[in-house]
């Protein structure tokens, strides 16, 4: 039931917020704040109850698991379960979902309530993603998250949000669509193999079929989730849309919705198609590559600190693409902490930018410069998540992009090391950042005050969870651990510490099937 | 005619006698309560007149008419829709100056010929129905008698009477190839006789055409922005729901009688209507600012992904395309009332900019069309989602992999009004806000509630509606 609350609760809590929205604009501030921190709690709850040596749960056995009916006649059942990787990840929607919040405390003064409405059940959607494990309510989910997400940026985005908003919208509800087909094209795969009508995913694993329909049907997932990660080419509506969102909605849509996309090709496109995702693994770690180096470059061209931090997460999930489709344990295993630390920091970097904006009212680079002085604290925390998002051994990003870069050796050298050239373009937009936005001349405009209490409590957190992951990440390892290695059983993996190179030795992997 | 075929003929009468006494009431004394009220009493007791049927189904009532589970689900689904179109009339009507009881009695009229549509076993009743049902409309579409409307009415009168003579014509070559109208005979001779012959395929294909008029499907879908926007909005929402609905209830039954996938020419052809409405509608939708020619290109649209359902094959065919339709008369039946509350005594508020900053002045109405368009949209929560789902599933499960693309493609087009639509009703009104201040029509929110409730139930838990679609078709 835990698992039912940890979406009932932003529901419920975001209908609150908007019907208590009666003058007083702190009322459903708080409760949004307390809904989302009592499912943060929940999710913390269910982390120390985690066992520890994770990978004896046997393939299969869910952490926890809810199942009911829906709409039997269709086979579509309501079934939610957590293992280690919705669990890392429902953390992080909690959590970047207190930050989300926090960080609106000043910003939005216009419909509070229907604000925190639309936030609530944006965070729902995504907590309902991370959980479902019957293809229906997937996209059931899937599609819930984008509605209120619409409005956010549409309503309390800045210049050009409706032309940004319009964009994101039709751009996900394309892909989706193109995957509800795919999803009915493996149901029916299914049911003409076993004659059991269902959308159950423990059930359509294992599907099998020609290899030409197993392709076009993972093409048909994979355009959903290459749209939400997003991968070059289809990458288009995020920078518009992360630049006109409100700061709370960039912060979901860079922390939490990109990785909706990662998580579905770990969860759904490489388990359920485990040759033709093999077959096409050339072809997406080469998109991840030029992901990574395009984003890198054009950050680096971008006058807008909201558009540069917008492509510099182009570039880092262009890590996590990789990761996922190198496909061995170190590989996997650093796109999760990436997902994770990107989440986290580029959220950061986004609330840097909504205070900044907040102060002086502009985005632009060209007009800041100098700010360290008059707002020390704000630069150092700049500068911590700009060395955050360059790779700086010691924090979370580096034992990410270093585990992908590791995995993704051993299957293609080659992209490996042009994949590196992206750390380097890194390095070299983050210190120019902080350079444009903290150094420098100094500007005429009336001093912006430094980060206060709120701001500087929230920066304290996110620096901590960077710190800690890129410390001590065994912790986060160890819970993913046992997820990803049954999912990599699932794909035809067997044993857990094989680490096959897939383009080395193809077909190696067909053996467990 | 035995007692027992009376029986059946219960709810056709009592929706044929109401006209008749809302007539003679107005012959004795006007009063637009007495004549609005024994409108809903013959309604009502249609509606459950339907419960009452007598065992022994399917019953053949002569040869023209069937009485069978399928019949009754969609006689209900009219009466319902009626039932709604009328409340939603009710007050929309009353602000306005004229003869208005004999509304009622139009409308109940064509109530009757849709249900005879849904019963017509024979191209006999058929074509009775869909006279009675359009005559009746062209008066309603000129009730209002301003310009627009009686533009409308003309329009709707010219191209339906010539969408009757195709039809007829279709009709004749069809009997005078096979020597009869009644469908199950038919298509037990267009069996017998395989598919070459050209003259039935013409025969069909102009039956095809003419049905394509009512359903306004492109091509022949030129007339529908027009009367749309000049009929009265309650008006609208019948003729987008009860007038569609009930043609592709008898089309889906014809077709499920005389099996179109034998008719390969046919086939294509409607799979080639599918897709044409489907374009046509989203990208003209695109250029309008109007927001009754908005819906009413959408609804051409929506034909035409319901056309992709009523392709497939197989079991999944007709429980698609009847939840499709459910979920398409609770959305634009709430989409129309919406637009019919909003309306002010001068015109109806059609025009994009009514809707301007709508979520400030009135937010319920404002969320409640905000539910009918992300239902038209196919989003989570809604009808229109699992409707949406269903067409897809029926589609690919016949493998129409080429439809269903193009259905994906259409609904993303679609998103772009239906979105611009709901902006426009969140931003900020302007400085030169007019502030029409309308009284609250309390029939019209009491129907829209009930309609959003049904529109989020629908969406959240199909089951129960799914099941009884699946029992009630399941003789087709």
């Amino acid at each position: 039931m835990i698992l039912v609350w940890l979406i009932a609760i932003p529901l419920t809590g975001g209908l609150l917020a908007w019907l208590l929205d009666r003058g007083d604009d702190r009322l459903p501030r708080w409760v949004s704040l307390a809904a989302i921190a009592i499912d943060f709690v929940l999710a913390l709850v269910l982390w120390m109850q985690y066992p520890e040596k994770a990978n004896v749960l046997p393939g299969g056995a869910w952490f926890v698991e809810v199942r009911s009916a829906w709409i039997p006649g269709l086979g579509i059942g309501f079934h939610l379960a957590m293992d280690g990787l919705s669990l890392l990840l429902v953390m992080l929607t909690a959590f970047l979902g207190i930050m989300s919040v926090a960080c609106s405390w000043t910003e939005i003064r216009e419909r509070v309530g229907f604000f925190h409405f639309n936030l609530m059940w944006t965070l729902a959607g995504i907590m309902g993603v991370f959980l479902a494990l019957d293809l229906f309510l997937f996209y059931f989910f899937w599609e819930l998250m984008l509605v209120p997400m619409y409005f956010l940026i549409a309503l309390w985005g800045h210049e050009n949000r409706i032309y940004a908003a319009v964009k994101f919208f039709i751009f996900t509800q394309l892909s989706g669509l193109l995957m509800l087909a795919a999803i009915l094209g493996l149901y029916f795969a299914h049911a003409r193999e076993t004659g059991v009508y269902t959308f159950d995913y423990l059930e359509l694993l294992g599907t099998s079929m020609d290899p030409a329909k197993a392709m076009a049907l993972m093409l048909g997932f994979l355009v959903a989730f290459l749209v939400k990660l997003p991968a070059f080419p289809l990458h288009t509506w995020l920078p518009d849309a992360h630049t006109e969102a409100p700061t709370a909605g960039s912060v979901i849509l860079a922390g939490l919705l990109l990785k909706t996309g990662a998580y579905g090709l770990l969860r759904f496109a490489v388990p359920l198609f485990p040759q033709a995702a093999l077959d096409f693994s050339p072809v997406a770690m080469a998109l991840a590559v030029a992901g990574i180096l395009y984003g890198a470059v054009l950050a680096f061209a971008q006058k807008d600190l909201k558009r540069l931090v917008a492509y510099t997460s182009v570039s880092h999930m262009g890590f996590v693409l990789l990761g996922v489709f190198a496909w061995n344990e170190l590989a996997l295993q650093g796109a999760v902490i990436q997902m994770v630390c990107h989440g986290v920091s580029t959220g950061a970097l986004f609330i840097l930018a909504g205070a900044l904006q907040e102060r002086i009212h502009s985005r632009d680079l060209g007009l800041m410069g100098g700010l360290w002085s008059a707002a020390p604290r704000m630069g150092a925390v700049g500068m911590f998540f700009g060395l955050a998002s360059l790779g700086l051994p010691g924090l979370g990003n580096f034992i990410g992009e270093f585990l992908v870069l590791f995995g993704a050796y051993k299957v293609s050298v080659v992209m490996t090391v042009i994949a590196t050239t992206g750390l380097v373009i890194a390095t070299a937009y983050s210190l120019w950042m902080v350079q444009r936005v903290f150094f420098g001349a100094r500007r005429e405009e009336p001093r912006p005050s430094d980060l206060g209490v709120r701001e500087m409590a929230m920066m304290a957190f996110m620096m901590a969870v960077i710190v800690w992951i890129g410390l001590y990440p065994r912790m986060v390892l160890s819970t993913s651990e046992g997820a990803l290695n049954t999912l990599r059983q699932s794909a035809g993996v067997s044993a857990p510490s094989e680490r096959m190179s897939h383009t080395a030795m193809p077909g190696a992997n067909d053996d467990g099937k | 005619m035995t007692a027992n075929d009376f029986g059946f003929l219960a709810p056709l009468l009592a929706i044929g006698i109401a006209p008749v006494v809302i007539m003679l009431a107005v012959a004795v004394r006007r009063s637009y309560v007495l004549s609005c009220g024994l409108a809903l009493g013959g309604i009502v007791a249609a509606f459950l007149a339907l419960f009452a049927v007598p065992q022994g189904m399917p019953h053949r009532v002569t040869s023209l008419l069937i009485f069978d589970n399928y019949a009754l689900l969609y006689m209900g689904l009219i009466f319902a829709s009626t039932f709604a179109v009328t409340l939603l009339a009710s007050e929309y009507l009353a602000a306005r100056k004229g003869d208005l009881e004999e509304f009622y009695v139009l409308l109940l009229l064509a109530c009757l010929g849709s249900s005879l549509l849904v019963v017509s076993n024979h191209f006999g009743a058929f074509f009775i129905g869909i006279e009675i049902l359009s005559i009746s409309l062209y008066a309603l579409i000129g009730y209002t008698r301003n310009g627009l409307s009686i533009e409308a009415g003309v329009k709707y009168l010219v191209l339906a009477a010539a969408s009757s003579g195709i039809f007829l014509f279709g009709i004749a070559l069809l009997y005078g190839e096979t020597g009869t109208m009644e469908f199950p005979l038919l298509a037990a001779r267009t069996a017998a006789q395989g598919t070459n012959g050209l003259i039935l395929t013409a025969g069909l294909a102009l039956v095809v055409a003419g049905i394509g008029f009512k359903l306004a499907v492109a091509p022949f879908h030129m007339w529908t922005a027009d009367v749309y926007e000049g009929a009265p909005a309650p008006v609208t929402a019948f003729v987008a729901t009860v007038s569609k609905g009930a043609v592709f209830a008898l089309l889906l039954r014809f077709f499920a009688i005389v099996d179109i996938n034998a008719h390969h020419s046919l086939f294509a052809a409607v799979a080639v209507i599918a897709v044409l409405s489907m374009f046509a509608g989203n990208l003209l939708a695109l250029l309008q600012n109007n927001v009754k020619r908005i819906l009413a290109y959408s609804s051409i649209a929506h034909l035409g992904y319901l056309l992709v359902a009523f392709l497939a094959s197989g079991a999944m065919r007709v429980t698609a395309v009847s939840f499709y339709l459910v979920a398409y008369f609770i959305t634009t039946l709430g989409a129309f009332g919406v637009v019919t509350v909003l309306s002010g005594k001068e015109r109806d508020a059609d025009d994009i900019e009514d809707y301007r900053g709508l979520f400030t002045r009135r937010p319920w109405t404002a969320l409640i069309f905000s539910a009918m368009l992300l239902s038209l949209a196919g989003i989570p929560l809604t009808a229109g989602f699992i409707g949406k789902f269903y067409v897809i599933a029926a589609g690919a499960g016949s493998a129409l992999w080429l439809l269903v693309v193009m259905l994906v493609l259409n609904s993303a087009i679609g998103l772009y009004y239906y979105l611009r639509l709901m902006v426009v009703m969140y931003v900020s009104p302007g400085e030169e806000k007019v502030a029409v201040t309308l009284p609250l029509s309390v029939t019209g929110y009491l129907v829209l509630a009930v309609l959003v409730i049904l529109l989020v139930w629908l969406g959240i838990y199909p089951a129960p509606v799914i099941e009884l679609i699946r029992s009630m078709t399941a003789g087709i």
